[in-house]
């Protein structure tokens, strides 16, 4: 077919198009992400059903039940993993549970100080060494896990300010973790909940729930439900949980008041860090799937003109 | 354009942002990039013999803080790694440069203090420890003479770095082997292999009483998923077993067992996607919020 | 004797007590004492990573090879994160205190420095993901088919727009709708699939240890002329 100007248009356009620079595609992904950001649209949140197991886990135990709690990731992986440590803290200040406080990633020991230092200003009556402990970081993976499994006091002679375990109230009647009443893990990789599954909870019967990353997510559901007890996986799980919580503590303070319990949750999801966060992921996304649709398009029309001759 | 023209011309643009942004924050309306006076709260504690706090008091001083200053350092390298995007750049080897020496010296000192002086030093020198302070209730404990093996490993694993005595490191490395293969070996035999084989021998005929929530409320989708997760199972392991060749029943199983491998694939981009826009949603966060305060949070 | 035959010895014995403390309870402790040695020598391998660190870049400051500036970045801020970490400068508890209390210096580089560094490199992935979607993702053929269908069915119901594009089902209800399958797509073919990658991964595990302990394998080793 000869070419004519019209021809010669639409093919100079469609080459432009499928030949995009992939700078402009970088600002079409920056723009999804800061506009949502800036204009902060909500979306209301479905829990899904193992969002709903994994809270009612740790709904279910009763005050002063002992939680062990490893942070077991770093600040790359904290804009989604940090929603669920912090909501988590929350559930358990707020149930008045004893959190028991480990890392195997160097900076998790940091995200866990962060964690509560945001939280004890909400429950400034909760007591360190009473109510929780933080025993901070160990190097060696899985080696801490095995150790901890027999003898918490010889992998942690000390808390993270160096005073023994002996002269700390909450860990007078723990000597392993086969005394957790649950196991939740935060992990953004390794060493994290599949070596907390495999290490932790399987040898000693311990029940665990955890939250990773939407990267790592897929590779735990063989876990779930028999060895992993609950998961969020990424940061609209973490969302979903936010939204169950502030259900809560919204019912807790509103009663049956439909009204009252509705600008509960909206005045509580400005703090939600996931919930905020979810109108940015879901455009984006739809930016990413118009990226493919195109980038599928401009693949048939190039097969077909190959075909064609 | 010339490349020193556009350099002029990115100079002067950066220059003029840059301009803007302090009269943002002369006016109040960003953070400062220069100390400023804060009144900061001291907290002291008294503790009992067990470690609980008995009381608090709480001290205010009026100090400079520099965290305005640091918090523009911040942003600085943000947008220096973020350069990388339109091409590689002095900017972007800078930051680059300076997140792997930090990390590196982080790792170590996080190791030093959180593991060496407790777990180490603790046992092989308590009295020393507990003379310099960093560990209370060592004073008249025993040293543990078998913490040596480990510092002497450390040590010699450290002679890697030379080339005339590298091959003495391999002992350490050995022992690390040893350590990793004994310790996988039962856990991953147990946790990957064993109760997953058990996980997915489940009912294939589901009844209104054992549905699972997770799946469907609905007994013939259970039922049907069951069947679907034993048969996806079985053919994915087909597909790996490589000893037979894949022809007649054996090859039709191992195409189902690709078909379902393919699902697990595009779940799996599906949440990588997910996951790696969350990333970015949290450091335009700290630019926007954090440093240039147009979002308010 | 000492460069193979010493190091196959450690592997073994140590590979072996750490297989039978799970199954002689008097071997027990001393199988933890071989993790807690494991987690020391951990530290050495921090400290390890740290001088070939030091060795490579001080090599390029020394023969001011190029970009020998960049490494001289590298080395300041090593040495500069080390001195204030280990001697706790600014510590408001001082030499005593948590190594990364409020208010100290190494906190400080860790909230200012290390974090924005480490937490924008990642987050660059997000830009690089979308660019390689819109490349490299085809639908060549019928699998490539079910691998995006699959994805798009996961995009979509992971966020709220699934639930606004399944307009056969009210947005307050539950049922058959886009996320509904996303997570029945997640519990039934993903796990299928990565089941069997785990089992296949877990035999492979367990025949290389065992192949590690009895000295079968020997890689890790290196050459003969090290």
């Amino acid at each position: 077919m000869a070419d004519t100007p019209e021809t010669t248009k639409k093919t100079g356009w469609y080459q432009k198009v499928r030949d995009i620079d992939r700078r402009i595609i970088f600002l079409f992904i920056a723009l999804a992400v800061i506009i949502p950001l800036l204009l902060q649209p909500s979306f209301p949140e479905f829990p899904a059903q193992l969002v709903k197991d994994t809270f009612a886990e740790m709904d279910k135990l009763p005050e002063g039940s002992k939680i062990l709690m490893a942070f077991d990731y770093d600040p790359a992986s904290e804009p989604e993993l940090q929603p669920m440590a912090t909501v988590w803290t929350r559930h358990a200040f707020e149930n008045k549970l004893k959190i028991y406080i480990v890392a195997l990633w160097p900076l998790g020991q940091n995200m866990a100080e962060d964690t509560l230092n945001e939280l004890l200003k909400e429950y400034p009556d909760r007591k360190y060494g009473v109510d929780y402990v933080n025993l901070g970081f160990k190097s060696g993976g899985q080696g801490v896990i095995n150790v901890i499994l027999t003898d918490f006091a010889k992998m942690y002679p000390t808390d993270v300010y160096n005073k023994p375990l002996s002269q700390i109230p909450i860990m007078k009647d723990v000597k392993s973790i086969k005394d957790m009443d649950l196991i939740i893990n935060i992990s953004a990789g390794f060493p994290g909940l599949k070596e907390w599954v495999q290490f932790g909870a399987d040898p000693a019967g311990v029940r665990i729930i955890g939250g990773s990353t939407a990267v790592q997510a897929p590779l735990l559901y063989p876990y779930i439900p028999n060895q992993l007890h609950g998961l969020l996986g990424g940061l609209k799980a973490a969302a979903e949980y936010e939204e169950l919580a502030d259900r809560k503590l919204c019912g807790m303070k509103c009663g049956q008041d439909a009204e009252c319990i509705d600008s509960c949750i909206k005045e509580y999801a400005k703090r939600d860090k996931g919930k905020v966060r979810m109108g940015a992921q879901a455009i984006a996304h739809m930016v990413i799937m118009a990226f493919i649709i195109i980038g599928n398009i401009t693949f048939f029309i190039d097969r077909r003109r190959e075909r064609k001759g | 354009m010339s490349k020193q023209a556009k350099l002029i011309v990115f100079f002067v643009i950066v220059g003029i942002l840059f301009a803007v942004l302090l009269v943002r924050a002369s006016q109040n309306k960003m953070i400062k990039p220069w100390p400023t006076k804060t009144t900061v709260e001291y907290k002291q504690m008294e503790t009992d013999e067990a470690g609980v706090v008995m009381s608090e008091t709480i001290e205010t001083k009026q100090v400079f803080s520099w965290k305005g200053f640091w918090t523009w350092f911040a942003a600085f390298l943000t947008l220096c790694i973020i350069s990388f995007l339109y091409d590689d750049n002095p900017f972007y080897k800078f930051a680059e440069h300076l997140f792997v020496g930090v990390s590196a010296a982080y790792w170590m000192v996080m190791g030093f203090w959180t593991t060496l002086v407790p777990n180490l030093f603790g046992k092989l020198t308590p009295g020393l420890v507990a003379k310099t302070g960093l560990i209370e209730g060592l004073e008249g404990v025993p040293w543990t003479w078998h913490y040596i093996f480990p510092l002497l490993l450390g040590i010699v694993l450290l002679m890697r770095l030379s080339s005339k005595y590298g091959w003495v490191s391999r002992w350490s490395l050995a022992f690390i082997v040893g350590t990793t293969a004994g310790l996988n070996f039962v856990q991953y035999l147990v946790s990957d292999f064993m109760m997953q084989i058990s996980q997915s021998l489940k009912p294939l005929i589901v009844t209104a009483a054992n549905v699972d929530p997770i799946i469907s409320t609905s007994p013939v989708i259970c039922s049907l998923s069951n069947i679907l997760l034993f048969l996806g199972v079985f053919c994915g392991l087909i597909y790996f077993f490589f000893s037979v060749e894949h022809k007649g029943f054996f090859g039709a199983a191992s195409r189902v067992g690709i078909w379902i491998l393919m699902v697990s694939f595009g779940a799996s981009f599906g949440f990588t996607v997910m996951g790696r826009i969350a990333l970015l949603v949290g450091r335009m966060e700290f630019l926007f919020a954090d440093w240039l305060n147009i979002i308010v949070q | 004797m000492l460069r193979r035959t010493l190091p196959l010895l450690i592997t073994f014995a140590v590979g072996f007590v750490l297989v039978i403390s799970k199954f002689i309870p008097k071997v027990e402790t001393l199988g933890e004492d071989f993790s807690i040695y494991f987690d020391i020598i951990a530290v050495f391998a921090f400290i390890l990573g740290g001088g070939n660190l030091v060795k490579i870049h001080g090599n390029k400051i020394y023969r001011r090879s190029e970009g020998w500036g960049y490494s001289l970045v590298c080395i300041i801020g090593f040495f500069a994160t080390l001195t204030i970490g280990l001697f706790k400068f600014g510590n408001p508890l001082g030499w005593t205190g948590n190594v990364v209390a409020e208010g100290s210096a190494f906190k400080g580089i860790y909230d200012f420095i290390f974090k924005p560094l480490g937490a924008t490199m990642f987050a660059l992935l997000a830009f690089y993901v979308a660019s390689a979607s819109y490349r490299a993702f085809r639908a060549k053929n019928a699998e490539a088919t079910v691998l995006l269908i699959a994805a798009f069915v996961i995009l979509l119901g992971r966020t709220f727009i699934g639930k606004m594009v399944s307009f056969w089902v009210p947005i307050d209800q539950a049922g058959p709708d886009i996320p509904s399958f996303a997570e029945w797509i997640m519990n039934v073919p993903n796990l299928a699939g990565q089941r069997a990658i785990m089992i296949g991964i877990a035999l492979g595990i367990v025949s290389t240890s065992l192949k590690l302990i009895l000295g079968i394998e020997r890689s890790y080793l290196g050459a003969d002329t090290e």
